[in-house]
């Protein structure tokens, strides 16, 4: 077991490197920089920017220099705990994202609890139920989850919740309470808004999960030792959640995985709408205004954090199965 | 006693049931018509059969077929053209189509408006007046288009009485007809899931077939890649990538660098399916007896292996699409996707954004519904496809 730790977290350094990579080449992609962004927009605009001063900002931030280099200061930086400097904002990164990174958490978190408490039951019942009405119903809505944009839901949700619970549009937390540390009441506020943005970034997944789970069900309820267990006489409920349920766990765990990215898109597009103060809206303009380290950083915070959800997922698997430590440097 | 039964006596007859019917070795292994039929099908029949019995997939996929069919004729479809603006109907609201005139049934109708400005809240108010009747013309002559660019003409399937307007999800903001712009919008929204397939279809292929059949380093390689791309949240992906698309391109050319970009992230799936099921066949005999016959990995891959697992290919890839659908529609929404002169339900849902819609004009939500019935179809065809992909199982 120790072995398999020791592996899987050696394997996250060269992913982790290879994702910087890629995210840095992604920023640096598109023409110019933010200095000859901004120029461009200052003299589309009429007015005289200052070249010889833009030059120099752009000496002192190494754009001149070569990209390898500049990528090696970055990453270095990282490690360090610096994500570089926000010319937008002119703050460092760390300053801009602070709290917004600590939402994104949250909600995330959020989220995949709420998956799995819907998902669990539903699915449970889907599967001992098959066919029945219940089932057809069931499997329509998460077909319907699957099929409608998060965003057009959310502002519906957000409509309605203003009208029929009084809810504030917008926002995480009640305007009261913006630059406010936290306290009881903040935290109160937060909850009272999570459960839209939950619920729409959430659908989607959940719809997926259910499937899942009841198709593993299924194919674990008619293996022979549930027949043997039903004609011994067990109790339906303990037929079920002696063995097969157990079984049938697995993709709650293992899907973090495909979860996590899921549920982050889903994150970046609801918060845009509902202007969450998450990673998303910042993420959006910080692209749009080629604020290339503050939506590197983004980027690379949300790549981050899927390779930890998998790593955490596979050592939890792996904990519970012990098919998968058994099999040494197998594919997993 | 024993001896009784086999000294049998000329004309007496035995103790037991002999046929007297000619012995047929072959007549255990005899078929019906119908098993005859089932086991000389090829694949192909085969999985149309199966197919058949899942009737929601075989609805959907006549409703896409549908769908696409009329794709081409979107310009006789539609009553109005794409940008053909009515000034003096901003945000009208969808008319009801009327078939019942005093208790009698008679041609579809629409109720014209009476328009007024709300001093107080300066809304417009758009009330439907009793006495303009005005009927809907079929097959009419309505405003002048080139139909696919070329041919000068102006006949429509249907259009508005003669002076009056037909509104049937209502109009924007500039007073366009939402249904002829979605109508339109069909054309981009359909056609970018297909292309986009297409990129991730060629990828997969190529990189799966690759892993799967070398494998050793290149399949570790590729391997690692894919889940590096997995990794990475697809819509955050989606909008750097299409950040990057210079504002100067030409519209056309963004909706081809938007179908590159939904492609490159999406083939990871298809690689995966192609290289697993590559490695289980490589293995079995036809493989080695082309192999020996001199193939080439190429011809192997391309005659032997491919050919094989296709239809398991074209069902998951029936799965791809409808993410390829949504991506698209939430990137133009963002306004990071299609921009304005190019119509997708995406840049259509666009204008959607703000919360006022859904209070004051919620039919520009419309176009949602459109996507969901194309999501929900292309679901339930390649569940469809994908049960019937394994015939012989």
């Amino acid at each position: 077991m120790l072995g398999y730790f020791v592996r899987r977290l050696l394997i996250m350094i060269p992913t982790l490197m290879a994702i910087s990579i890629v995210i840095f080449t992604i920023i640096n992609l598109p023409q110019g920089n933010y200095f000859s962004t901004y120029v461009a927009e200052l003299q589309s605009s009429g007015e005289r920017a200052d070249l010889k001063k833009m030059e120099f900002l752009e000496h002192e931030y190494g754009f001149d220099r070569p990209l390898w280099q500049q990528y090696l200061t970055w990453a270095g930086g990282l490690l360090r705990g610096d994500m570089g400097y926000s010319f937008r904002y002119n703050l460092p990164v760390n300053k801009v994202v602070g709290d917004r990174l600590f939402l994104t958490f949250v909600v995330s978190f959020a989220t995949i609890l709420f998956t799995y408490i819907v998902a669990f039951p539903i699915g449970i019942y889907s599967a001992t139920h098959q066919y029945s009405i219940g089932d057809y119903l069931l499997t329509f809505i998460g077909f319907l989850g699957l099929a409608t944009p998060s965003f057009l839901l959310a502002l519906v949700l957000l409509y309605f919740a203003n009208v029929e619970f009084g809810i504030s549009i917008g926002g995480l937390m009640d305007p009261r309470f913006f630059g406010h540390s936290w306290s009881w009441a903040k935290f109160a506020s937060v909850l009272d808004h999570l459960w839209i943005p939950v619920i729409v970034i959430g659908s989607a997944g959940t719809a997926g999960m259910i499937r899942r789970l009841r198709a593993n069900l299924l194919d674990e309820l008619q293996k022979q030792y549930v027949v043997t267990a039903r004609a011994k006489g067990l109790s339906p409920l303990k037929v079920l959640f002696k063995y097969p349920l157990r079984m049938a766990l697995n993709p709650f765990i293992s899907d973090i995985g495909s979860l996590l990215p899921q549920i982050i898109s889903g994150a970046v597009i609801v918060s845009v709408v509902m202007s969450l103060p998450t990673t998303g809206p910042m993420l959006l303009s910080a692209l749009r205004s080629q604020d290339m380290y503050l939506a590197g950083s983004f980027l690379l915070f949300m790549a981050f954090m899927t390779v930890v959800g998998v790593f955490i997922s596979d050592l939890a698997l792996a904990l519970l199965d012990p098919r998968i430590r058994l099999q040494k440097g197998a594919e997993r | 006693m024993s001896g009784r039964s086999i000294e049998l006596g000329a004309g007496e007859a035995p103790q037991h049931f002999v046929s007297r019917t000619p012995f047929d070795p072959y007549a255990v292994e005899a078929m019906t018509s119908s098993q005859e039929r089932y086991y000389r099908a090829s694949q192909w029949r085969l999985m149309w059969w199966r197919l058949r019995r899942h009737r929601i997939a075989v609805a959907s996929g006549f409703l896409l077929l549908a769908m696409y069919l009329s794709l081409p004729f979107c310009e006789f479809l539609a009553p109005y053209g794409l940008d053909a603006r009515n000034t003096d109907f901003i945000y009208a609201p969808p008319q009801r189509v009327h078939f019942v005139a005093d208790g009698r049934l008679t041609a579809p109708y629409v109720l014209g408006f009476d328009y007024h400005l709300n001093l107080r809240n300066l809304r417009r108010v758009y009330a439907p007046d009793p006495q303009k009747v005005e009927k809907i013309r079929f097959f009419c002559r309505g405003g002048r288009y080139r139909f696919w660019g070329l041919f000068p003409t102006d006949y429509r399937l249907f259009c508005a009485a003669r002076g009056g307007q037909l509104f049937l999800l209502g109009t924007d903001r500039l007073g366009r007809d939402l249904l002829s712009r979605m109508i339109y919008g069909a054309r981009i929204s359909l056609t970018i899931g297909l292309l986009g397939v297409a990129v991730s279809f060629t990828l997969g292929i190529v990189i799966g077939g690759i892993a799967g059949y070398y494998g050793g380093w290149t399949d570790i390689l590729i391997q690692r890649a894919i889940e590096i791309i997995q990794s990475f949240p697809h819509l955050p992906l989606w909008m750097a990538l299409s950040a990057i698309l210079p504002v100067t391109w030409s519209p056309l050319v963004v909706y081809f660098g938007i179908t590159i970009i939904l492609g490159l992230i999406d083939w990871t799936h298809l690689a995966r399916a192609v290289r697993g099921k590559l490695l289980a066949l490589r293995e079995e005999d036809f493989c080695t007896a082309a192999v020996l016959m001199g193939a080439r990995p190429r011809r192997i891959i391309g005659r032997h292996l491919l050919p094989n697992f296709m239809s398991h290919l074209i069902a998951s890839a029936t799965l791809v699409i409808p993410n390829m659908i949504l991506g698209e529609t939430a990137l133009s929404f963002l306004g990071l996707g299609l921009r304005s002169p190019m119509t997708s339900w995406g840049v259509l849902l666009n204008e959607a954004q703000n919360i006022n819609v859904v209070a004051l004009y919620p039919w520009l939500m419309l176009p949602v519904a459109n996507v969901i019935l194309t999501v929900l179809a292309f679901n339930f065809l390649g569940d469809g496809l994908r049960d019937a992909a394994d015939p012989y199982h």
